[in-house]
């Protein structure tokens, strides 16, 4: 068959819409795209979660994100707003430099647990401390997925990683870092919280509190943060389904759900 | 404006706020440290952002940030924060946005000390961070000309959406000398069509430094070269003292270029045809015209505070047809006429009586 025998027009059988009614749609603030995330990775959803927010908030023509070192490091190009990339660790001081010169945007930095607790640490916690009217979303999978699997800041004791074969002994390679804890106790941080990818119900409590943590913003209260335990079952060496319940079973018992700090001007909704 | 009496490091920081600089972002370090004060009540009293950062690693990705946003951004440091500024610089220079350093250097390598140095030649000349580019590399001789350099570092910044450094050794920025101020530049209030303003009627724009094909980053490396090409068509500044009859030249840039032309009215006194030859732009560095200065002259002496940094260029650029020697000092310690002199005649005693004299120099 020659190209010229190949028919060139198709016409799909347009569905019948009449009587219908819109109830779910893809986010204008999400680009209409492929990702490259693994199957299984929890990632989309998190970028979902925050197009909706931006979208609900009605600031999608004003949002300028920062994306990280790490498997986020294309997260500016699933958004349909303005986006850039920092390098490893310093999205929070990229932020801060946009959102000191814009102070009308909503700026927001998206960062893996690598990038933000352990390269990045200085630079998230001066954040904190001047602060800055930003809003932090911290996706926390245990691992540095981009590179491998290799030990984190955050990897539970006795997990077994690619630079941790033996699994993680705290007496060599010390413990889990609680970033979001020590965040929240600083005045600068007006809301954090921790919350999961493991369920439909911690992935409804996320957005909600992904919305609190851009409202923190919006209202000039300080930098919100939300720290998000997501799944990396090709670096966990998990199907899909047992990702999930890694989280449930040995994520949830180290890093405790829920919000630390909330602004009262926060609490009054 | 009439003359008034400036501090080096004051100076610099009035002449950026009057070039347009709308945000600045730094880090105390000594010997650059009274910019950042400056700034810290200046700015804010004109309404512009001053931010003291947590360091200078906070601090370039502060200025990297606000570059996005197509703002008019400096920062300013010394040797061993610029050091640790070199990871932000390379992603500035990949991203192709504006951005103005200045560098008031020190003695090191490490902590070093805190008095003039020219030991970052290399760092900033040949790269200041990771991967093939060249930042714009400024280097006034005295206050007058820092400020009026100054006052082109934002246009040279967006002009070519490249890093502008404005480098000086510690003296530079110590010192007390009359200046003029220029007046305030004006600008135009909106914002280039790349920057990061928000996707208002426009699709996103998006800036980043990743490339993963390799095919689409050989594209951008070689446009960062082709802009490199335009730069050194376009940028090069120097200056020349007594070289039109010269027979020896000296080759030495910032305070030390000043310094040399002491040396050279005491061996023209002396009956020497010394010239002096101050490349302004270290990169792009006049190399037309010190290549055409090196076919007319019998040797070429190359002073500076470092252990011979410019002086690598200065032999590719002459292709060492004639004898080029040095002399320097470093740790703090500055070249002058005393320490010129001898290795202008140690040079000359090399090219009239080659056989009886060291093949080279040193201080």
């Amino acid at each position: 068959m020659t190209i010229d025998t190949i028919p060139t027009q198709i016409t799909p059988a347009t569905p019948d819409l009449s009587g219908m009614q819109l109830v779910y749609q893809a986010p204008e603030a999400l680009a209409d795209t492929q990702t490259h995330y693994c199957p299984g990775c929890t990632h989309g959803i998190i970028h979902r979660l925050i197009a909706e927010v931006i979208d609900e908030l009605g600031v999608r023509e004003r949002t300028i994100g920062v994306a990280p070192v790490g498997c986020a490091v294309f997260a500016y190009e699933y958004f349909n707003f303005d986006g850039t990339e920092a390098a490893h660790g310093r999205a929070p001081a990229m932020a801060t430099g946009i959102k000191r010169v814009a102070p009308d945007k909503i700026v927001f930095t998206y960062q893996g647990d690598g990038d933000i607790a352990s390269i990045g640490g200085n630079e998230i916690l001066a954040a904190c401390v001047r602060g800055e009217k930003i809003t932090v979303i911290f996706v926390n999978n245990a691992v540095y997925g981009m590179t491998g699997g290799q030990m984190a800041p955050t990897t539970p004791p006795g997990m077994v990683t690619t630079s941790s074969p033996l699994g993680r002994d705290v007496e060599l390679q010390g413990y889990p870092i609680h970033l979001t804890e020590m965040l929240a106790m600083m005045p600068g941080v007006a809301y954090a919280a921790r919350r999961s990818m493991h369920s439909v119900a911690e992935i409804k409590r996320a957005k909600k509190s992904i919305r609190k943590a851009f409202e923190a913003q919006l209202q000039g209260l300080g930098l919100g943060i939300v720290e998000i335990l997501s799944a990396c079952p090709i670096n966990w060496r998990l199907d899909p389904s047992n990702a999930l319940d890694f989280i449930r079973h040995t994520m949830l018992p180290v890093y405790p759900l829920g919000e630390f700090k909330v602004h009262e001007a926060l609490q009054k909704r | 404006m009439a003359k008034e009496l400036w501090k080096g490091n004051e100076a610099l920081a009035e002449a950026a706020i009057r070039a347009g600089a709308e945000a600045y972002f730094g880090y105390p370090i000594t010997p650059q440290t009274e910019l950042l004060e400056y700034m810290s009540r200046r700015m804010p009293e004109l309404g512009r952002v001053f931010l003291q950062a947590e360091s200078e690693i906070g601090a370039i990705n502060m200025v990297y940030g606000a570059a996005c946003a197509g703002v008019r951004v400096l920062s300013s440091s010394s040797s061993p924060g610029i050091s640790l500024m070199q990871e932000g610089l390379s992603y500035i220079a990949a991203s192709e946005v504006p951005a103005v350093l200045v560098n008031i250097m020190r003695g090191g390598p490490g902590l070093g000390n805190i008095q003039p140095s020219q030991g970052d030649y290399f760092q900033m000349v040949k790269s200041s961070g990771h991967g093939d580019y060249h930042a714009i590399v400024l280097a006034p001789s005295t206050l007058q000309e820092a400020v009026d350099l100054m006052q082109i570092t934002f246009e040279l910044a967006f002009k070519y959406r490249h890093i502008v450094t404005l480098i000086g050794d510690g003296t530079l920025g110590q010192m007390m000398e009359p200046v003029e101020m220029p007046p305030f530049k004006e600008w135009p209030e909106e914002r280039p069509a790349w920057a990061l303003t928000g996707a208002k009627d426009r699709p996103p724009n998006r800036i980043s430094s990743l490339y993963l094909g390799a095919e689409r980053l050989e594209a951008l490396n070689l446009r960062l070269q082709r802009k490199l090409d335009e730069i050194r068509q376009n940028e090069v500044r120097y200056e020349t003292m007594m070289t039109d009859d010269a027979e020896y030249l000296i080759v030495a840039f910032g305070t030390v270029g000043r310094i040399a032309q002491s040396a050279v009215r005491k061996a023209r006194a002396a009956g020497l045809k010394v010239g002096l030859f101050r490349p302004i732009t270290l990169c792009p560095y006049p190399e037309q015209q010190l290549e055409a200065l090196s076919r007319q002259v019998k040797g070429i002496l190359v002073t500076e505070m470092n252990a011979g940094q410019m002086l690598e260029d200065v032999r590719r650029i002459s292709r060492e047809r004639v004898p080029v020697q040095f002399v320097g000092r470093m740790g703090g310690m500055i070249p002058l006429p005393d320490d010129m002199l001898p290795a202008l005649h140690k040079l000359i005693e090399t090219v009239e009586h080659p056989q009886s004299s060291p093949a080279a120099v040193l201080a």
